[in-house]
């Protein structure tokens, strides 16, 4: 990552920027119960009601740790490729403000117990990088305030208070808005493989602060600004886009940036000061004296390890080697372990590249459309795995497949007994073929001479003839046909 | 290690505890001389000692991922000065 990459560059007035980001995701650990307490971790929920004496910081109350927190932790370092802490420690992040009644986050500063790893991140089909993971931690998600049921109070609900989550830091290894993207949507796709965290951007289950600076290439790190909880991935790209621009305009004017936390505001596509996060940032932390440090074992680690399900990596690995798949489409399918399910049950027994092309562009551009996702989709993986065999086996053309599709999508059915009922064979019988060829020929005496001089032009006789029979003549067939008519 | 004026009203501000300035002096004194207490401790050599966390001998508790609690609303409200549908309201707190 240390050698500047001219392509990702950009032009300012004075010449060549490098951007450098670096991320913190916070992600909510998948969880019945909070990270200290016994109420719900569940989204939502009446006001209040998802809401412990320890969530609400009631004097006496004693956090206990929910054990199913510390392994999903674990396991998402182990999906990381990270170095596990069998030993780690709870401090408390001090700040004051209403959404968090114990007057601090109990947070993983000095110990966490994720050490350093790495996520491999696919930015294009052609380029692949490999982003440092610096740390993950396990700490408490604050309450939430509403600050529009009315004009000079705020609303506080504790529900999220005490909810368990993965501050996962990144390395400053980003050097585009476009590496940043695909480093959360990768980041995301191993959360959801491992089941440790639902990914979820638009109720908050996955949340973004971006850390931007910019230099010239070959420098020394410039001086970052933090743009806090940017909540999707589209904004994230957006966020990082002005906010480069934005520094690179202070430079070349002769200004100097200011270290601070800025916030995203998509509607004006720009990012703000948010001058009153500066002084919190003395967060006096030290070690919880209400938590002994966590501790266990290797055989703990090994044995999640042990059950770990097949990562994206090496699923997308496997598939390439297994079924000969082109690397980029074997991406594409493991971005969602319900989609790489589906294309292992469709191109079970079958031609693999064939299947995994019509899961990608006539399943996926379907389900895209509609914005589904492939768990409601409504071609199975054996009726669209059926549609595949009769290509294979020359029953229906291609372009009557798409069709075949369509019915299947919109009216159901088993796909052999659409074709027989509706009469979509394909018509391979020459005679019949060679019938249409001829009329077609005969119809048009004036193209026949135009392609004769410019072969190009069969093109249009096949389209004729495809035309005649309904689509169900056998392209080969024709294309053979009128290449030997026309004498081309 | 000592305090002056200026950092006690900076304690006072980021914990939001109301100090008035004639406090400050009697404060900075208290908390100096505390300090001051303390500081006997690092006449104490700790080289090569592990920084201690806890001083109990024994692994921490942990708890089943159940849900055990919550559905307490009045519990949880019960101090608010005010409260509306079920929310602690708070004088507007906004960035």
């Amino acid at each position: 990552m240390s050698q500047p990459a001219p392509s990702k560059f950009i032009k300012g007035a004075t010449g060549d920027w490098e951007v450098v980001i670096g991320m913190e995701i916070h992600a909510q650990v998948t969880s019945h119960a909070k990270l200290f307490s016994g109420a719900s971790a569940e989204y939502g929920g009446a006001p209040n009601d998802h809401v412990s004496l320890v969530d609400a910081a009631m004097p006496g109350m004693l956090p206990v740790i929910n054990e199913e927190c510390v392994r999903q932790a674990v396991r998402t370092g182990l999906g990381l490729e990270a170095q596990i802490n069998l030993r780690s420690i709870f401090d408390r992040k001090n700040y004051f403000y209403p959404d968090l009644p114990q007057g601090y986050q109990i947070s993983q500063f000095k110990h966490p117990i994720v050490g350093e790893g790495t996520v491999i991140v696919d930015v294009s089909p052609s380029e692949r990088i490999t982003v440092g993971i610096e740390r993950l931690h396990l700490e408490q998600d604050a309450g939430k305030s509403l600050h529009d049921l009315s004009a000079t109070e705020s609303h506080v609900d504790l529900n999220r208070s005490g909810v368990a989550l993965m501050e996962i830091v990144s390395k400053p290894d980003m050097r585009s808005a476009e590496e940043a993207r695909a480093y959360v949507s990768k980041l995301r796709t191993i959360l959801r493989y491992i089941g440790s965290c639902d990914g979820n951007m638009e109720q908050g289950s996955l949340r973004a602060d971006v850390n931007v600076s910019v230099r010239r290439p070959g420098e020394g790190l410039g001086t970052r600004c933090e743009i806090k909880n940017v909540n999707s991935i589209r904004f994230i790209g957006q966020a990082i886009e002005v906010e480069a621009r934005r520094q690179i305009g202070i430079l070349e004017d002769g200004g100097k940036i200011d270290q601070e936390t800025r916030l995203f505001d998509p509607g004006k596509g720009e990012t703000r000061s948010m001058r009153s996060k500066e002084e919190a940032h003395d967060y006096r932390y030290f070690p919880d004296p209400d938590l002994l440090p966590l501790e266990f074992d290797q055989a703990f680690v090994d044995a999640l390890k042990a059950q770990l399900p097949e990562l994206p990596d090496a699923k997308r690995a496997r598939f390439i080697a297994e079924y000969g798949l082109p690397p980029y489409d074997a991406g594409v399918l493991v971005m969602e372990r319900a989609s790489a399910d589906f294309f292992e049950q469709t191109a079970k027994g079958r031609d693999a590249k064939l299947a995994a092309n019509w899961v990608i562009n006539e399943l996926f551009g379907r389900l895209n459309k509609e914005g589904l996702d492939v768990a409601q989709s409504p071609v199975s993986a054996a009726a669209l795995g059926a549609i595949i065999d009769l290509i294979s086996s020359d029953v229906i053309s291609g372009k009557i497949a798409k069709d075949l599709f369509e019915i299947v999508w919109s009216e159901g059915g088993d796909p052999k007994d659409i074709v027989e009922s509706r009469g979509l064979k394909q018509v391979t019988d020459t005679g019949a073929i060679e019938a249409a060829v001829d009329a077609v020929i005969a119809a048009n005496p004036d193209k026949v001479e135009q392609a004769k001089a410019k072969p190009t032009m069969l093109g249009w006789f096949v389209g004729q003839v495809m035309k005649q029979t309904g689509g169900k003549a056998n392209p080969q067939a024709v294309n053979d046909l009128l290449k030997q008519k026309l004498g081309v | 290690m000592s305090v002056d004026p200026a950092v006690v009203r900076r304690i006072a501000h980021l914990s939001r505890i109301a100090v008035e300035d004639k406090e400050v002096e009697r404060l900075n004194g208290e908390i100096n001389a505390i300090l001051t207490f303390v500081e006997t401790l690092s006449s104490v050599d700790v080289a090569g000692v592990e920084p201690i966390a806890s001083v109990l001998p024994m692994q921490m508790k942990k708890r089943a991922d159940v849900v055990t609690d919550g559905g307490i609303v009045d519990d949880i409200l019960a101090n608010a000065p005010v409260r509306e549908d079920n929310y602690f309201v708070v004088p507007k707190v906004v960035e």
